[in-house]
Order: structure tokens, then sequence, then C-alpha cells
């Protein structure tokens, strides 16, 4: 359809901890077209985040380190840049919004001045620029612009958020994370936001990423969805095959693990197991101890990817023909 | 949770701007000091001092200088409200110059520690790692030695008067800002708006400066408070022993040592300079623990 804005490729991201080597990101593929919204999804843990603060280049080290893969961003692998580089990136072309509206905003400063913050850290305009556009930007975000000199704990959560999304657009970046951005938000409250993100990722034509674990929101508001286990990604498709067609057992376990409104269940069939310790991922396929369909070379050999149609990847042996499906 | 409701009637920006209510964190550190009554009471005691040393020239009744070797060690007297010294010198006038060099001492010497040792701590704490390590270890070695004995160290290879007497209470306390600075700033630096300022391309520098220490700037202004005491304290203790300022400039320490010979015959010669020096010191540490109760989060409402 048109070109492609992000594409990460078989990154790799380790946490040295006293327990041993995490693998939080491990062989991930990933790709996303301009103007188009990707929904991470996966449990916590599974590694949403680090693959989020690796695009930005904020894996924190220690005890973090991006140890192989390659970030093709407008052409440019972001792996490759200087640190000075990467901050003129930061906010500018790449910005994110944070799951905790309550803690992501800075205390002391007034809402106005961060969100100037972000501006004069990137374009050139003398302070009463910035001023005026930080105001337009809470403005465009439903914020009264006299509010401005408010200090965060003035405001809800709700409200926090829209500065935190204020911010984030405020350079008019061309790939916005969003790190699930209505987690800790009341759902009503919720709708609201992810409306306002929608709205203004059409007005603005940016692209995003979406992390969440609420198939709800992915449904909503992404076009394709890519679904992380233990460290890589497991399923990618656009929003509406996934839904009607999971592929992966993971996906089908996790549509599984939620009320349908069409049907009459009486107990919904949770996914067995936990997620694996990430020092001590298991052998071959991650998800193999709590597949419902797992055989035995499940434990000895990595899944490849499989495209089972059009822009819609599997990773799992099944599809490669070699381990039979069970009917449930 | 009143905002999004208030956001509906909330007159927009064009009316706004004037009728700013906003309530910065200080504003509401400000109302809870001023509820406290002991602490209020030692930020009035210390205005006062304040304004006693400023000035000076004009309330004192007597140069601070002259000597009347017909009165010396007179006990108070109407011409002499707190009597005079060994030298015949008015003792109220003394202490009110006396003052001007005990608060120098005191905001100077601590701004010189708060300086050297914020941004040692600011640095170790936020970058960790070796250079933590070698600045720690180093404030360490200076830990190790009693602040009052690296003071008079610092004094007698520098020699006395007021400049050096600042340096040497200042260095001498280093270590302690470096170590509140660092603990605040490594709790701060992990909490996600350092992250958010990070991601919107924010420097380093910038980092630390704009977005962490005005967050940590609570237990550095209650130590600071408390600090102004010590230094003040100190640099009467190296006074009294011979080190710090030099006659004839009064000094509260200096003054209370020369009245020493006298204490049995004019006991009044070393009281009067002791109870300015005790004065200023409790007022400084109500002040102190005022503002740590009030700028302590647990204690809001």
């Amino acid at each position: 359809m048109s070109e492609t804005l992000l594409d990460i490729r078989d990154l790799r991201v380790t946490y040295q901890t006293e327990e041993g080597l995490v693998l939080a990101v491990d062989n991930l593929n990933l790709t996303l077209k301009k103007g188009e919204t990707l929904g991470l999804v996966g449990e916590t843990g599974a590694g949403k985040t680090t693959t989020a603060l690796a695009v930005m280049q904020l894996v924190p080290n220690p005890p973090g380190t991006v140890e192989s893969g390659e970030i093709w961003f407008n052409g440019e692998n972001l792996l490759k840049k200087k640190n000075e580089e990467m901050r003129t990136v930061r906010g500018n072309q790449i910005s994110m919004i944070f799951q905790d509206p309550m803690t992501s905003l800075n205390p002391v400063l007034t809402v106005g001045f961060q969100i100037e913050e972000a501006v004069m850290l990137h374009q050139k305009l003398t302070s009463k620029q910035a001023e005026r556009q930080a105001r337009d930007m809470l403005k465009l975000v439903g914020i009264p612009e006299g509010r401005a000199g408010d200090y965060p704990h003035e405001f809800s959560g709700g409200m926090r958020q829209r500065v935190g999304i204020a911010i984030a657009l405020s350079c008019n970046p061309s790939l916005l994370i969003a790190d699930e951005p209505t987690t800790a938000l009341d759902v009503t409250i919720q709708a609201q936001v992810l409306d306002l993100m929608r709205r203004l990722r059409s007005e603005f034509g940016t692209s995003m990423i979406l992390i969440t674990h609420d198939l709800g929101v992915v449904a909503e508001v992404c076009d394709t969805v890519a679904i992380m286990y233990a460290g890589t990604v497991v399923e990618t498709s656009d929003t509406r095959r996934l839904f009607t067609e999971p592929r992966h057992p993971y996906t089908q376990g996790l549509f599984g693990s939620i009320p349908s409104l069409d049907e009459e269940v009486t107990r919904l069939s949770p996914i067995t197991g936990i997620m694996p310790d990430p020092t001590e991922l298991p052998s071959g396929c991650r998800f193999h101890p709590r597949c419902p369909m797992a055989a035995e070379i499940c434990s000895q050999r990595t899944p490849t990817m499989v495209p089972v149609e059009e822009g819609h990847n599997v990773h799992c042996m099944i599809y490669e023909g070699l381990v039979e499906a069970k009917k449930e | 949770m009143k905002t999004e409701a208030d956001n509906m009637v909330a007159p927009t920006g064009e009316q706004a701007p004037n009728t700013r209510k906003s309530r910065s964190q200080w504003a509401e550190v400000w109302r809870r000091l001023r509820r406290n009554r002991m602490a209020m009471l030692g930020l009035v005691i210390i205005l006062i001092i304040f304004f006693t040393a400023i000035f000076a020239e004009v309330i004192a009744p007597y140069d601070y200088r002259t000597q009347n070797l017909m009165r010396v060690a007179d006990p108070p007297s109407r011409e002499h409200l707190l009597g005079t010294d060994d030298l015949g010198r008015d003792i109220l006038s003394r202490i009110i110059f006396g003052a001007r060099v005990s608060l120098q001492v005191g905001f100077v010497a601590v701004s010189i520690s708060l300086i050297v040792g914020g941004t040692l701590g600011a640095l170790a704490g936020y970058y960790g790692g070796n250079l933590d390590n070698v600045v720690m270890r180093f404030m360490d070695v200076l830990l190790a030695i009693p602040s009052i004995l690296l003071a008079i160290a610092i004094v007698s290879a520098f020699g006395g008067g007021l400049i050096n007497v600042m340096i040497a209470v200042g260095i001498a306390t280093i270590p302690v800002y470096a170590r509140i600075v660092k603990a605040s700033v490594i709790s701060i630096k992990e909490q996600e708006f350092v992250e958010a300022a990070r991601a919107v391309g924010a420097r380093d520098s910038r980092i630390i400066i704009k977005h962490i220490l005005p967050n940590s700037l609570a237990p550095i202004i209650v130590q600071g408070t408390l600090g102004v005491a010590i230094a003040i304290l100190s640099a009467a203790g190296l006074s009294f022993i011979g080190l710090g300022i030099e006659p004839p400039t009064p000094e509260w320490g200096a003054m209370l040592s020369s009245g020493r010979h006298l204490i049995r015959r004019a006991p009044h010669v070393a009281t009067f300079p002791g109870i300015a020096i005790m004065i200023t010191i409790f007022a400084l540490n109500l002040l102190g623990d005022g503002l740590r109760d009030a700028l302590d989060p647990r204690l809001k409402q």
C-alpha cells in the first residue's frame, strides 16, 4: 500500500541481572508502514516495552544492551546512530506516550512548560512562539489553553494523559509509540483518550505503535497486530484477520480467555501455566510448555516464520507442516 | 478529580492569563510552613538577625572598634545595654556587627559545600558506575576526618581570616551534601518523567538541572538550613581557639573566647555572645525542622 516507515530486523535485547542473563527480546521482526497503526500485544514481561525503548534507543544501560539486530527508520539504522544524533530523533521524529500519566509528568514544572520544552528542543523558535504552540497543542487535546500555567497535580488522570499526548505530538513526529496509554485510566476516560489519539493520528498522519494487553483497544484502533510472547513475535496480521482467524495456538488461547458477547460460555478457557522465567526460557518454541498442541519437535526446534496468507505470518510449526493440529 | 468537570466551565485562555490561581508545590509548602508556629518563630528571628546584620551601622549604638579603657568589663548599664568587654568596647554593638560575620560565614560556607558537594553528588547519582565510586570514595575520605578537625587543618595551613574560614568550613561539610544530593538524585532518576524527558530528546545536563534537581530540593533545603547553623557554630569554634576571624572584627566565637578569662569577674562578657550564638542556632534549627515537616509529602493534607 505505502512505503515502510519502521523495519525491525532480528532484534535482540538482553538484561544483565543477578540471576543471569535475561533475554528480554530475541529474534524480533516487525514492520510498520507509513500512516498505519500497529498493535503490539502480549502479557506483562513479553518484551513489548523493551522493544519500544530499543526503537527510542533508551534501553537502560546498564543493565540492558541491544545485542544485535537492525532498526530501520526512514531508511536509517537507528542502532548505528550516535547518542547526539539520536537526540534529534527522539521527541522530534519518534515520540512516546507513557503508561502512567501520574508519573510521566514532572510534578514541579507547569504543563505548559513541559510542552514548550519539547518544542524548544527541536525547533528554532523564540520562547514566545513556543509558548503559543504549547497553548495550541493544549487546545488541540481539549484542555483550555488558560491552564498552561497549572501544575500536573491540578489535573485528573485523563487530562494528564492528554498533556502527555500534547507533548508527544508537539513536534509532529512521524512515529508515535504509545506504551499502554490507557491502562492507568478509568474505562470511560480510556475511550476518550483513544478517540483523541485516533483523531490526532489521522490529522497529523502519524504512524503509531500501540503497546497494550487489551485486545479490545487493538480492535478499535489498530490496522495491524503483532502478538508477542516471551520476547518474540509469534503472529502478525491485519487486525480483522487476527480477530476472525487467529492461527497461533497462543493467539487462540488469548481469545479463549476473554468473554465473548456472542456465545454463552460458562467458563473461560485460560492458557494453562505461567509465562516462562526469562532467565530460563524453554528450548525450541517458547510456547511449547503451555501449548495444547505441542509435539516433541516443539521443544527441539525454533519455529520459523510462515506466511499463511498475504500479510499474515505465524511462527508455529503447525503451519510448517511439522506438527499436526489437534482439534480441541 | 474535580478538574474534568471544571474544565467545562473553566474560562478559556483569552480571559484566563491574569487569573492564574495555580498553586505550585512551593506555595503549598509555604502554606504548611506558615501553620507551624515554631518554624515561623524561627523564621522571624532569622529575619530579624538578617536585618540587624544588614543595617548594623544604623542600629548599633557605638562603633565596634571604639575602646574605652576607663570602662573595662563594665556590667550592663543604660549607656551600654549589654555592658562592655575587656577592652571597654560596647558588647551590644559588637554582637550586632558580629551577626554580619556569622551570617556570612554560615551562608557562604553552606553555599560552597552545596555547590561543590551538590554537583559531585548529582553527577555521581545520575551516572553511577565508576564516576560514582571515585567521587563517593573521595567523599568517604573527607568524611572520615571530623569536620571541625578538617577545618582546623585547612585554616592552619592557609591562615585565618573571613574568607579562609568560610572556605574551610565549606570544604569540611562537602561530603554531607554530596551524599544527600546523590541519594535523592538516585531515587528521582528512576521515575517515569525522567524517562519521558529523555524521550523528548533532552540532554543529560538539562535533565539533571531542570527535571531532577528541582524535585530533590526538599532534603537539600532542610539540610542547608541546618547546615547554616552548623557552619556558624564551626566558625565560632574556630574563632574561639584563635584560628578564625582576626580581631578587631567582631565574631561571636572570638568574643566568647576573649570573655573567657573574665568569666568570674564579669560573666556578661562571655554570656551575651554565647546567647547570640544560641538564639541563632536555635532559630535555624526550628526553621529547619519546620521545613522538614512542611516538605514531607507523607504529611500532606
